[in-house]
């Protein structure tokens, strides 16, 4: 018995089956409640589990997660909603001095199960502060784990396995997708660990790593090259924090090339710690340095250009040839 | 009443100037001189029994704060915060509370830990460094310091938001209703999260007395670098009450905090106490207050010590002989003693150790460092790990 959902829908039902099988999780955020979120992914969750349940906040994000912090600490599991990726920064000083430190400072007396939940990245003709993508400054912090879905049925899984996990999980939504696909999900099938990364897709010549929304571009542009006789294997990363790197450097030990794509800024990005890790560990196997495709080192740009920021099927195949080529 | 301007009343008028001695506002059971005076809405409640134990538990967290200061002098502490003179604030806000209610601290709450039954060498072993905070928040319902200034207020709001789910405000039964208490200063009374953790409160109605000490010092700015009125009143722009109280007379402390908390737990809100106060020494070992304020000041503030009002008010009245001050002393000098044999057994943590608890669930990746770790300690002779 399968399912036709969007990501958004995934998200939705997720939230909903964790809060069905644990009275302790609570949502909160911005406009959660009767709105069911900007983007309407908590929609319905007030109306069946109440406003102590699905809290809708004062505007202000320290807050927010501050105040999760000691209902954490209480013993429930606060699953918080950050209306857009530029939003974060006002709570960063709490999710980084406080969410990612209590459980060390505590020598593990408290657990902080915590879950926030960014929407993130660009590509939908925003206003600034609306399209960007924020990972790599949790995933540089100690005491957090950081989890990127790519598609409806990670949505579904992802977000229920972070929501139980006793760490925090900062849970990040590649918001273009929300309502962009639908795919077939069985609610009877086990899920994959929520810390693993996945090859999406089996290729010989070049392994493309890739997370969130820009999975979904490196999977068309495989198929492009595919095309031209060029076969790439594309690897879901799934978890930032901790990365999974195993099936990565199995896949770089056979094709000797790496390539990663992200929409973050490429300037210490993911994608500088997977070149060096890829470095340290197969570097007898590789015939090119490790190339990295992201956005230009600039301010997100106004939406007119969005497009030509951020790194799209053409830049990711570019880079595939620079490595071929080298 | 003067109106100047189409912007309504002159405010130097209707908040007045920050008073000395803490204005006409100011909340206070016993004066300065020992005298208990009546005040309309406050009453302190307790025994003179009860007045003799708030006297003990100030001399003996002045103790703890005193050896503190000298174990810092002698190299054993990294650094101490003192709260030399806040006594009164803290013993009157940590016995009123019930064992149900929970604390959140900042650093400098040494004396409400002493009412919680915290270790006071716990306390030492945040400032040696050999931890950040030893002691199990649950076992006592008081939480980790917290040196981010005013991020705490927002946890006990949250704590106190938890209470409410948990039914446990305003059910009538005395051993069930709990409420919280956010301790913060004067100069945290500028940070965001502060602010915020007033505004989440009063939404959501959460059982919390913010407790703000204003001790008037954040490190060298007065307390008219944070606000242009007294603290207390800008509860009211929150839409809950606040009140001024003698933050060095402890029967005014505890009245006034007892009240607040049973208010919280019987569901009707926040309260902003701002107990009064002076901080009489520096902002911790590292400071030096000659570069920044006036002898005369500190000289002033002595005459309004909140110990020594209590040990007029106990001899004149007969309520304590010499005997009574004699074994309190000489308890203080056992505690005393004990911290300071006790410091120095504090032992160091392993190094090994930081990566024990960074995650509920130890990462591949973390458990690969440590054991690199390890090996590269074990590749020195006489190795530590």
């Amino acid at each position: 018995m399968t399912t036709k959902i969007t990501l958004a829908k995934g998200l939705n039902m997720g939230l909903r089956k964790a809060m069905e099988d644990d009275p302790k999780v609570l949502l909160m955020g911005e406009d959660v409640g009767k709105l069911g979120g900007v983007f309407r992914i908590t929609d319905g969750l007030q109306k069946d589990f109440g406003e102590d349940r699905v809290i809708d906040s004062p505007l202000a994000e320290s807050g927010i997660v501050g105040t999760a912090v000691g209902m954490a600490m209480r013993g429930y599991r606060p699953v918080v909603e950050i209306q857009f990726d530029g939003f974060v920064y006002p709570a960063y000083d709490q999710i980084v001095c406080q969410v990612a430190k209590i459980h060390f400072r505590s020598q593990g007396k408290i657990k902080m199960p915590m879950v926030i939940r960014i929407p993130f990245g660009g590509g939908i003709g925003a206003v600034e502060h609306h399209s960007e993508s924020p990972e790599a400054q949790f995933a540089h912090t100690p005491g957090l784990k950081v989890v990127a879905c790519s598609n409806p049925v990670d949505g579904y899984w992802m977000i229920q396995q972070a929501i139980a996990s006793d760490d925090p999980v900062i849970f990040l939504e590649p918001k273009r997708q929300y309502h962009a696909d639908k795919a077939e999900l069985d609610e009877s099938a086990t899920p994959d660990a929520l810390f693993t990364s996945r090859v999406v897709r089996a290729g010989t010549d070049v392994t493309v790593l890739s997370y969130g929304p820009m999975v979904k571009t490196c999977l068309k542009a495989a198929e492009a090259a595919a095309g031209e006789g060029r076969s790439l294997e594309v690897i879901d990363l799934r978890t930032l924090s901790p990365l999974d790197m195993a099936p990565v450097l199995e896949s770089v030990r056979r094709t000797g090339r790496a390539v990663v794509a992200h929409e973050a800024h490429v300037n210490l990005g993911l994608g500088a710690e997977l070149a060096a890790r890829i470095t340290e560990e197969c570097f007898y196997s590789l015939e090119a340095p490790v190339l990295r495709v992201g956005a230009f080192d600039t301010p997100y740009p106004p939406s007119r250009i969005e497009e030509d920021y951020l790194p799209d099927l053409d830049r990711v195949l570019d880079a595939v040839d620079r490595s071929l080529d080298f | 009443m003067t109106h100047s301007s189409g912007f309504g009343p002159d405010l130097a008028e209707v908040f007045g100037p920050a008073h000395q001695d803490g204005g006409p506002e100011l909340i206070q059971l016993l004066t300065p001189e020992g005298e208990r005076v009546e005040h309309p809405d406050f009453a302190f409640d307790g025994t003179d029994d009860d007045v003799r134990g708030l006297y003990r538990d100030m001399v003996l967290t002045r103790r703890i704060d005193t050896e503190a200061t000298a174990l810092q002098r002698h190299g054993e502490l990294g650094i101490w915060a003192q709260l030399l003179g806040q006594e009164a604030a803290q013993i009157g806000a940590g016995r009123a509370l019930r064992p149900q209610d929970y604390v959140f601290p900042t650093y400098r709450e040494h004396g409400v830990a002493w009412c919680r039954g915290v270790d006071p060498l716990n306390l030492l072993g945040l400032f040696r460094g050999v931890d950040q905070g030893g002691w199990d928040p649950d076992a006592n319902n008081f939480g980790l310091y917290t040196i981010v200034i005013g991020a705490q207020t927002l946890h006990a709001t949250g704590y106190a938001m938890g209470m409410q789910r948990d039914g446990v405000v305003g059910t009538g039964d005395p051993d069930r209703d709990a409420a919280v208490v956010a301790h913060f200063g004067d100069g945290a009374s500028s940070q965001g999260d502060v602010n915020e953790a007033f505004i989440f409160a009063a939404s959501y109605n959460a059982p919390v007395v913010f407790f703000c000490q204003n001790n008037q010092w954040a490190i060298s700015e007065p307390i008219e670098r944070q606000s242009r009125i007294p603290l207390y009143q800008r509860a009211l722009g929150f839409g809950f009450p606040g009140l001024r109280v003698d933050g060095n007379d402890v029967l005014a402390t505890y009245a006034v905090t007892k009240a607040a908390l049973q208010r919280a737990r019987d569901g009707q809100g926040p309260t902003l106490v701002e107990a009064y106060t002076y901080r009489m020494g520096a902002h911790t070992t590292t400071d030096d207050p000659t570069r920044y304020r006036l002898s005369d000041d500190v000289e002033k503030w002595k005459l309004r010590d909140p110990i020594a009002r209590v040990e007029v008010y106990l001899k004149r009245n007969g309520l304590a002989d010499d005997a009574f001050f004699a074994a309190i002393k000489e308890e203080a000098d056992a505690l005393g003693a004990t911290l300071r044999e006790g410091v120095k057994l504090l032992p160091d943590p392993q190094p090994l150790s930081i990566f024990d608890h960074v995650y509920s669930e130890m990462t591949d990746e973390l458990a690969a460092q440590r054991d690199g770790f390890a090996a590269y300690l074990d590749s020195f002779e006489g190795s530590r790990a």
